[in-house]
């Protein structure tokens, strides 16, 4: 299917000139020789490998390690629809930190009516033993990662919150270290607001979120699986680009009511923890007991105020595609205003009305598992074969409260270079969000996936997609 | 810092240090081969893969001993534990485990090390070539260190780093002095003769001494001279001497930086004590070999020191 036809295209206006946004751009781009960009373009991946910029992937026979395909046409967003983009991310993700409070404390939201409480009963993600622990500052989502799509001149919607441990940072970092070593000239033309201290911040946020136990300079420390994990290089280039130490489980033991760390003179306290684990796989004691990645006790400590979880267990209750449904009135009920980003239309399958709609439309829908991510066990109806809808629907209607069902939506489209020149290709949006009791910091700026097929609408790394550098113009 | 990522340092440089040594090692057996008939350099080729200690694995795999099979063997063979390919992989992984100890010159002096002998080392390797992945391990190292010198925080992750590449590369010049010493010198009364001229020759291309000895000594080729140039002198940096002076310093200043001494500083001092003041000729009397086994199990004894003082493991 493409999508391409109707779609928004964010470079070109319908008569084919060029919109405001990319008017420096494209006048560069014309004035460049098409030799040299593509060699370019070769060089691009070579540096990536160079800098070991890559992901883990396990197939049947040894590890290997893939890029993540870099396009160098830069994804550009005007400095006044980025203020308007900001407003709505900072209301979302504070009503976000508002309703997982709520949940582990009075349920409000719940006494009002609003959402159903058969959401998070009998839901993995939401975690009992946080009920009544309120963490260091009242945060639970230091760090978000907001999915945006586009439809059109002023239509953003929120695809996904990732508010549990969104990854992809240090591409948003590096995609435009490359940019700069590529194309300097471009940066004195255009200007762009720059991304590089978004390590600072994110050490900064985090440092704010400390327990009242810590010193006056908190020790943040960032926790990985270890070197096989997928993110694994971002995990080492962000302990790295904050001054942090990087730890595994194997590293830490709880000693004296804290979680520490085994250093070359001792164990020493760590107040922050940057988890990039999951919750199941923090504390044996309390979750996974085959967990050989976790730190027994650490969620004692945690419960006692001995530690900064971030983000805090049990948060990943909000990336639920059920609860994602329900965030128009999670926002209106924490915030009092109306939704200034609005969610894609959703079709919660658990209801009976709407699961004959989406048996009745499957063709025509994207249908997600409710707990699902990385855009697995899905179908995108418009692309599928008759067969694929059908197993699908047979799954569907064994358990339909697994289920929820989006239109299918144009994503906006961005070019990128080819050896035949600029073609479109639909993208996303995701920017970094940091909260800590101080402030809601949002580098502006992000990560946008674009899907590399003509037509496809699946912009994951996971499937295929590809980056790019997104620009967010100043005034 | 992590003791596990002092860990992760050390070892980075110790197989650094072990994968520089084997190119080293087979360069001078190559050179040493090619200026010999073919059963002769058939030997050579034995000796070379005794010397690096994979006699058994290539034994297990191959029935004779050829240039093409044995560089083969020591640079790519997935099976060898030792090979220099497994060896670069490890320094590689390490420097991951210790990525933030790290400066981002130094991990891309060895990513990009990797990725050039993973390139060069993807197909057999044949004679036309085999100088060249040689000279791009060699390279690798010096690149490393240089981005080493040249960008990285002296504390204390620049100590690790060095006290691995240290202890690997006495423990490794002693095994090649002894192993050489060993196998083809059985008695003193060969000294003098011109294969073993030639032997020593080869030892001391193998730690790239050929051309600072011949500067010291004018040119004359003697086993006890090498022995002690080897040993003795400090002034060269792949001499035994220079190796533990080297090391003391390191771990002076590990002890200093934690504001005390461990259990590594008193094996180092003991093994100082040894080499103070010895002179060749009473390393001679004792026997060269017995003077390299209890040289090496010092040197073995400082590293496993080191792993407990600095607490590499949990």
């Amino acid at each position: 299917m493409s999508g391409s036809v109707n779609s928004f295209d964010e470079m070109h206006n319908a008569d084919g000139s060029v919109r405001a946004a990319y008017s420096d751009y494209s006048t560069w781009f014309e004035e460049q020789n098409t030799a040299l960009l593509n060699r370019k373009h070769a060089e691009a991946e070579t540096n990536f490998r160079k800098t070991g910029i890559t992901f883990n992937v396990y197939g049947e026979d040894e590890a290997e390690e893939r890029l993540i395909p870099f396009d160098m046409v830069p994804r550009v967003i005007t400095a006044q629809e980025w203020r308007k983009l900001t407003r709505g991310i900072e209301q979302r993700v504070s009503a976000i930190n508002s309703f997982i409070h709520d949940l582990y404390h009075r349920q409000e939201i719940i006494r009002a009516g609003r959402i159903p409480e058969r959401l998070f009963r009998n839901n993995a993600a939401w975690l009992p033993n946080m009920v009544g622990f309120t963490p260091p500052g009242g945060i639970y989502t230091h760090i978000v990662g907001i999915d945006l799509v586009r439809t059109g001149p002023d239509e953003f919607f929120v695809l996904e919150d990732n508010a549990r441990t969104p990854s992809g940072v240090s591409y948003m970092l590096e995609n435009r270290e490359t940019m700069m070593a590529m194309f300097p000239e471009l940066f004195m033309r255009v200007q762009v607001a720059s991304v590089s201290d978004y390590p600072r911040r994110l050490a900064k946020s985090l440092a704010a979120c400390a327990p009242k136990c810590a010193g006056d300079k908190p020790v943040v420390a960032v926790l990985t699986p270890g070197i096989y994990n997928a993110a694994y290089f971002e995990h080492a280039f962000l302990a790295d680009q904050m001054g942090a130490e990087l730890i595994e489980g194997s590293d830490l033991r709880v000693m004296n009511g804290r979680v520490a760390m085994r250093t070359t003179s001792g164990y020493k306290p760590v107040d922050v923890i940057y988890r990039r684990v999951d919750d199941e796989y923090l504390d044996p004691l309390t979750f996974n007991p085959d967990s050989a990645l976790g730190i027994p006790g650490i969620m004692d400590v945690y419960r006692a105020g001995g530690v900064t979880i971030a983000n805090a267990p049990g948060t990943g209750i909000s990336d639920d595609k059920a609860i994602y449904s329900f965030m128009p009135e999670i926002v209106e009920f924490y915030t009092g205003e109306k939704p200034l980003l609005p969610n894609v239309e959703t079709h919660r399958c658990a209801d009976e009305e709407s699961l004959k709609y989406v048996l009745d439309n499957l063709a025509e829908l994207v249908v997600k598992e409710v707990h699902g991510s990385g855009g697995y066990g899905m179908l995108i109806g418009p692309t599928s074969s008759k067969k694929e809808i059908e197993d699908f629907r047979k799954k569907l209607v064994a358990n339909p409260s697994n289920y929820i069902a989006q239109p299918t939506l144009a994503l906006s489209t961005c070019p990128i270079f080819t050896k035949k020149g600029l073609t479109p290709r639909h993208v996303d949006l995701r920017p970094f969000v940091l909260v800590s009791p101080d402030k809601i910091d949002i580098t502006p700026g992000g990560l946008t996936r674009v899907a590399l097929e003509e037509g496809s609408l699946v912009v994951n790394s996971s499937q295929g997609g590809g980056t790019k550098d997104t620009w967010v113009l100043k005034d | 810092m992590l003791g596990r990522t002092a860990n992760g340092l050390y070892w980075m440089f110790r197989y650094l240090e072990r994968a520089e040594n084997t190119a080293r090692l087979l360069d001078a057996g190559m050179r040493m081969a090619l200026t010999k008939d073919i059963v002769t350099a058939e030997e050579e080729w034995r000796s070379v893969i005794a010397t690096s200690g994979q006699r058994a694995g290539y034994e297990a795999k191959h029935g004779t001993y050829t240039g093409t099979q044995t560089w083969n063997f020591i640079l790519r063979d997935r099976d060898n534990p030792a090979s220099i390919r497994t060896m670069f992989g490890l320094v590689r992984q390490n420097a991951r485990l210790a990525r933030n100890a790290i400066s981002g010159e130094l991990w891309e002096a060895v990513n990009e090390s990797w990725l050039e002998i993973e390139k060069q080392l993807a197909d057999p390797v044949g004679e036309n070539r085999v100088l060249e992945v040689m000279g791009t391990v060699r390279r690798a190292g010096m690149l490393a260190h240089g981005a080493m010198a040249g960008s990285m925080l002296r504390d204390e992750s620049f100590h690790f780093a060095r006290a691995g590449t240290f202890i690997e590369r006495a423990d490794s010049i002693a095994r090649i002095l002894d192993i050489k010493y060993y196998l083809l010198l059985p008695s003193l009364s060969w000294v003098g003769s011109s294969l073993d001229t030639g032997q020593w020759d080869t030892v001391l291309r193998s730690v790239s001494g050929d051309r600072a000895y011949r500067w010291l000594n004018a040119g004359q080729i003697d086993a006890r001279g090498i022995c002690e140039f080897l040993v003795l002198d400090n002034r060269f940096p792949r001499s035994l001497a220079f190796c533990h002076s080297a090391l003391r310093q390191d771990l002076a200043a590990l002890a200093r930086l934690h504001g005390q001494e461990g259990e590594s500083n008193t094996l180092m001092r003991d093994a100082d004590t040894r080499l103070t003041d010895l002179t060749i000729d009473a390393i001679f009397d004792q026997g060269l070999h017995q003077f390299l086994l209890d040289f090496t199990a010092a040197n073995a004894a400082v590293g496993v020191a080191i792993a407990s003082d600095y607490r590499f493991l949990a």
